[in-house]
């Protein structure tokens, strides 16, 4: 049986959770395949967002144009809207480098720069011009990696190599490095697929720690994982939205066919 | 699921007899090609072996210098005989007299025998004069007295010394009388001729005697030209490289500039020689023999070799990377100057490296521009006539002396030493900066 998460979010969900990220009618286009048709979800603030469902259904292309990572294919087209706090994030006058620096992102593989520990939360702060002064840097540093718990772990070690950390400290680290530009909404591309399961418990707790103080919205391919976390899931296949809803409804109660087939492991 | 059987309805078991018979020819193949491999490479090293053999053997002989050891008299009446001291008096005065008469002396010949004087002249290379000169013009206190110098011999004499010459020869073609032989061997068994360390092949510029030519000109020419290369060719193609790798769209325009860019890496180099010709002598009017004018043509030929390794560089830094900066927020700008190229920058050494070291090696281009001029004063600036190694070595090369012979393959040497040194580093730094990442 999954374990049901300790969820606060009932029927009240939206209104004591507003909606941080409101997307509607969104399509991605890779040349001429279709690969999300016509989305449209709104996912809350202060909470885990789950995305569900089997491989190349779209879920991993949908989390990238929150923080329009998409751009950087060129054969991708974006259409549609998507609202963060009211604002339309792909409207021409908004500038995609202080987008990313408001909704940051975990991917799938622990990817650090091959710098010092210390260097690689440092860079975000730095280039963005959050810090005025060496010491002020040393605090969020510290902050930082205390907040993604890895401060205790490598405290006396700031300046050797990044990639140096074992696998699930590396995905701290780069945890650590998102937190440390202070965004509103954190991206996580299956943050957990790489790494060992003690690793990935520590992951977990640690997003249930963030989850109450950023918009979290994590990709995976483990319902257990969906279960565990998430407040929110949204079942994707083939490229559309089929399902979503409170975590313990879609789990328990799934009103659509195709949900209902994925979640008892018909496919996937 | 039943396992349906594969190829030919073949029952399982069946095909490892099939493999077993088919894998001795496999291994006789593989066994073949390794032998192959290893005869192609013994062939290379074969006539790598011949090369420096040959290279050694011949040159080898050109790090010494015959050079006799006088003990000369500096004659105040000769050298200043205002008794002033005047530069210009001191330029002047014939030293050759004084070093003559000081290996008469020495060789036990009376100053007043005119034949025998002449002979005894035909023993000093003719820039005996240069070597006094310098002695006297360090030390101006030393006129009027006796001191030990050590002058060049001949160059004929040099390559006797030498056993470059064959003592057998009638003394007309040999060029050197019985009775200066006779000389030469009781100077030599007294050790006031003797071979000494070839200073002068480093540091001399251009003569038309052997015994004092050297490859110091060449040298500073070959370095002002690379310090212009790496001035020019790395900051132009590296950044070319990152615009046309990072930043252009990718559209029929700049698919031409790749290909055209490619192509000019297999150029000839003496059409970049002719085009050196055409832009920067005839058109700007830049001097001529200037290694300015090679340092110029020098990098455009090396440009195209920079941008494509360079590109190849920036190609091989995982985009896992770029995501990463991009996804803390990053500019284009941003990711490719604090992530991209620094792990880059061991591919762009090596390429630079390679590139410059190809470039010191080229002639044809130079000769195109007229850096074949015969220089005897180092350059004092990029703008002043040069050479260039590689060209000094064919002017030598094209030189009917025996005694340039000799240097042809010894300066060769120190070209081929200079270039190995060069692509040594450029696999350390490789090998280092790799290890790191």
């Amino acid at each position: 049986m999954l374990k049901m998460p300790d969820t606060d979010l009932g029927a009240n969900a939206q209104a004591k959770h507003a909606t941080k990220v409101a997307a509607s009618g969104v399509n991605v286009y890779y040349g001429d395949k279709q690969a999300l048709q016509n989305v449209s979800v709104n996912i809350p603030d202060r909470a885990v967002m789950a995305f569900i469902g089997p491989s190349g259904c779209g879920k991993s292309t949908f989390l990238r144009c929150i923080n329009r990572m998409n751009d950087t294919i060129t054969s991708a087209k974006i259409t549609g809207k998507i609202l963060i706090d009211d604002q339309d994030i792909y409207d021409k006058s908004l500038d995609v480098v202080q987008l990313r620096a408001r909704v940051g992102m975990v991917f799938q593989k622990p990817n650090p720069f091959p710098k010092s520990i210390f260097e690689n939360v440092a860079y975000g702060p730095r280039i963005h011009g959050l810090v005025h002064s060496k010491a002020d840097l040393e605090e969020v540093v510290h902050a930082s990696l205390e907040k993604a718990g890895l401060l205790k772990e490598v405290k006396d070690r700031l300046d050797d190599p990044g990639t140096g950390l074992s696998g699930g400290q590396q995905q701290r680290l780069c945890i650590a490095r998102a937190i440390a530009v202070n965004p509103e909404v954190i991206l996580m591309d299956e943050p957990c697929s790489a790494l060992d399961p003690i690793a990935t418990a520590r992951i977990e707790e640690l997003i249930d720690e963030l989850r109450q103080n950023y918009c979290i919205i994590i990709v995976t391919h483990s319902m257990q994982q969906a279960a565990r976390v998430s407040q929110r899931t949204a079942f994707f296949h083939l490229g559309t939205l089929v399902e979503e809803g409170d975590t313990t409804e879609i789990f328990t109660n799934p009103k659509d066919k195709r949900t209902q087939d994925y979640i008892t492991g018909r496919f996937g | 699921m039943a396992v349906t059987s594969v190829a030919r309805g073949l029952q399982p078991g069946q095909s490892a007899e099939i493999i077993g018979r088919g894998i001795g020819r496999r291994y006789a193949a593989e066994r073949r090609f390794r032998l192959y491999g290893i005869a192609a490479i013994s062939i290379a090293v074969l006539f790598l072996g011949y090369l420096f053999f040959s290279l050694i053997s011949q040159g080898y002989t050109a790090f010494v210098q015959t050079s006799w050891k006088l003990n000369v008299f500096l004659d105040r009446s000769v050298i200043d005989p205002s008794g002033q001291k005047d530069q210009n008096q001191l330029m002047t005065a014939d030293y050759s007299v004084l070093a003559r008469k000081a290996l008469a002396s020495a060789l036990g010949v009376n100053a007043t025998e005119r034949p025998k004087m002449r002979e005894v002249g035909q023993l000093l290379s003719r820039d005996v004069d240069l070597e006094i000169r310098k002695a006297v013009l360090a030390d101006p206190s030393l006129i009027g007295k006796t001191v030990p110098i050590w002058v060049l011999a001949s160059g004929r004499v040099d390559t006797l010394m030498k056993g470059q010459l064959d003592r057998d020869l009638p003394a007309s073609v040999r060029k050197i009388s019985d009775q200066q032989l006779g000389w030469l061997d009781k100077a030599s068994e007294e050790g006031i001729l003797a071979k000494r360390f070839n200073t002068g092949l480093f540091v001399n510029g251009a003569s038309s005697n052997p015994e004092t030519a050297g490859i110091g000109v060449a040298v500073i020419g070959s370095l002002y030209m690379m310090l212009i290369v790496l001035a020019l060719a790395v900051p132009l193609g590296v950044a070319a490289a990152v615009y046309l790798e990072e930043f252009a769209p990718k559209n029929l325009f700049t698919d031409a500039i790749e290909v055209n860019i490619n192509n000019l890496a297999a150029v000839p180099s003496i059409v970049f020689g002719l085009l050196g010709l055409a832009i920067f002598i005839n058109f700007m009017g830049l001097p001529r023999s200037a290694s300015l004018v090679g340092g110029l043509v020098l990098t455009l030929m090396t440009l195209p070799t920079i941008i494509i390794t360079t590109r190849a560089a920036l190609k091989a830094v995982p985009p896992s990377i770029r995501e990463a900066a991009l996804g803390v927020g990053a500019s284009k700008m941003q990711t490719i100057f604090h992530h991209v190229l620094p792990l880059a920058i061991p591919g762009i050494l090596t390429g630079t490296i390679v590139g410059l070291a190809q470039a010191l090696g080229e002639t044809a281009p130079l000769l195109m521009i007229g850096m074949v001029a015969f220089v005897v004063e180092y350059p004092t600036s990029p703008m002043s006539p040069s050479t260039a190694l590689p060209v000094q070595i064919y002017m030598w090369a094209t030189s009917a002396e025996r005694g340039f012979v000799e240097r042809t393959a010894g300066a060769a040497l120190i070209l081929v030493a200079v270039l190995i040194c060069m692509n040594l580093f450029a696999v350390i730094l490789r090998r280092r900066y790799e290890k790191r990442w």
